[in-house]
């Protein structure tokens, strides 16, 4: 079962960031993923600051890391066959990011069935114990529409615009 | 109202990358996230990525934190909690905040974001901001 499930995470892999415009937009890397665990990070960038000051990254780039860290948990936790959808996501910011320092997230699906996963997960800037930020999202699936994947799919190959 | 830190807040490099605009009526503060695709999280829906909104519900707080009194640095997010209501599709998307609670160290912020209808929000987010008001005491003396 979990092997069909790795099988299944190892096929989609690549899409999780190139298939998502906003994690290409924001750098993101997938550095793991098996069924109900996911490890990601965001690079440093000066392009992504959020007080200028400091020159911290934005909480912005936290929050995307995390959400879509938390979604592919539960991804891999729900079967690794529908697509998740975020019903709530609850973050506490610890610190301040180091400024220069890259983002990592691992999340870990709790528990998951059928239709709803719980997700917990930590980012961090280099030290897993001395976290930037914490959170927990729930998840549930959504089945999009047959029309709708095939408009997604042209749209991804650059056949038309979404 | 502090004039300059909402230039600081609007000017971050990733506020401006993302082309999120704060207009402000008197007292009153919306904020708009032009659709962008670099915005689109699922192109299967096609909807905005959640961290996207989560991120854009949070400027608009902070902004409506610093309209609402002289703070003397950007309001520190200390938690957030987003409940995602629809999918945000491609299109902009429009936020309102209200600070609930604004104390000498701590506010209590919450924002709602909405698409085509103001009644049909697509998120709300609730969340304790960590500010410094020019009135309050000063910081304590670090020993």
């Amino acid at each position: 079962m979990d092997d069909d499930i790795q099988h299944r995470l190892d096929t989609i892999a690549p899409l999780i960031v190139d298939g998502s415009p906003h994690a290409v937009a924001l750098g993101f890397r997938i550095d793991r993923l098996t069924p109900g665990k996911a490890a990601m990070s965001a690079p440093y960038s000066e392009a992504l600051i959020g007080d200028p000051e400091t020159g911290t990254l934005h909480g912005g780039v936290i929050t995307a890391l995390l959400d879509h860290v938390c979604g592919m948990a539960a991804f891999g936790g729900l079967g690794a066959k529908d697509t998740p959808a975020t019903l709530d996501l609850r973050i506490d910011y610890m610190r301040p990011a180091r400024p220069g320092q890259d983002i990592h997230a691992e999340a870990e699906c709790l528990k998951s069935h059928g239709l709803v996963a719980f997700v917990r997960a930590t980012a961090h800037d280099g030290d897993i114990d001395d976290p930037v930020a914490i959170a927990q999202a729930a998840f549930m699936i959504t089945r999009a529409s047959k029309a709708a994947q095939e408009r997604a799919m042209k749209a991804m190959r650059g056949e038309h615009p979404l | 109202m502090s004039r300059a830190l909402l230039d600081t807040l609007m000017t971050a490099p990733y506020v401006a990358r993302f082309g999120v605009r704060l207009e402000v009526k008197g007292t009153e503060l919306t904020g708009v996230l032009p659709f962008d695709n670099d915005l689109v999280g699922n192109p299967l829906i096609p909807a905005l990525h959640g961290g996207a909104v989560g991120a854009f519900l949070e400027i608009v707080a902070s902004g409506s934190l610093l309209l609402s009194q002289p703070l003397q640095k950007l309001p520190k997010p200390i938690d957030v909690a987003i409940d995602y209501l629809r999918p945000a599709r491609a299109q902009d998307v429009y936020a309102r905040a209200i600070v609930a609670r604004s104390g000498r160290r701590v506010a209590n912020v919450r924002a709602e974001a909405w698409q085509g209808r103001t009644d049909a929000p697509v998120a709300t987010l609730h969340g304790h901001f960590l500010i410094t008001p020019e009135s309050s005491d000063p910081a304590p003396v670090q020993r």
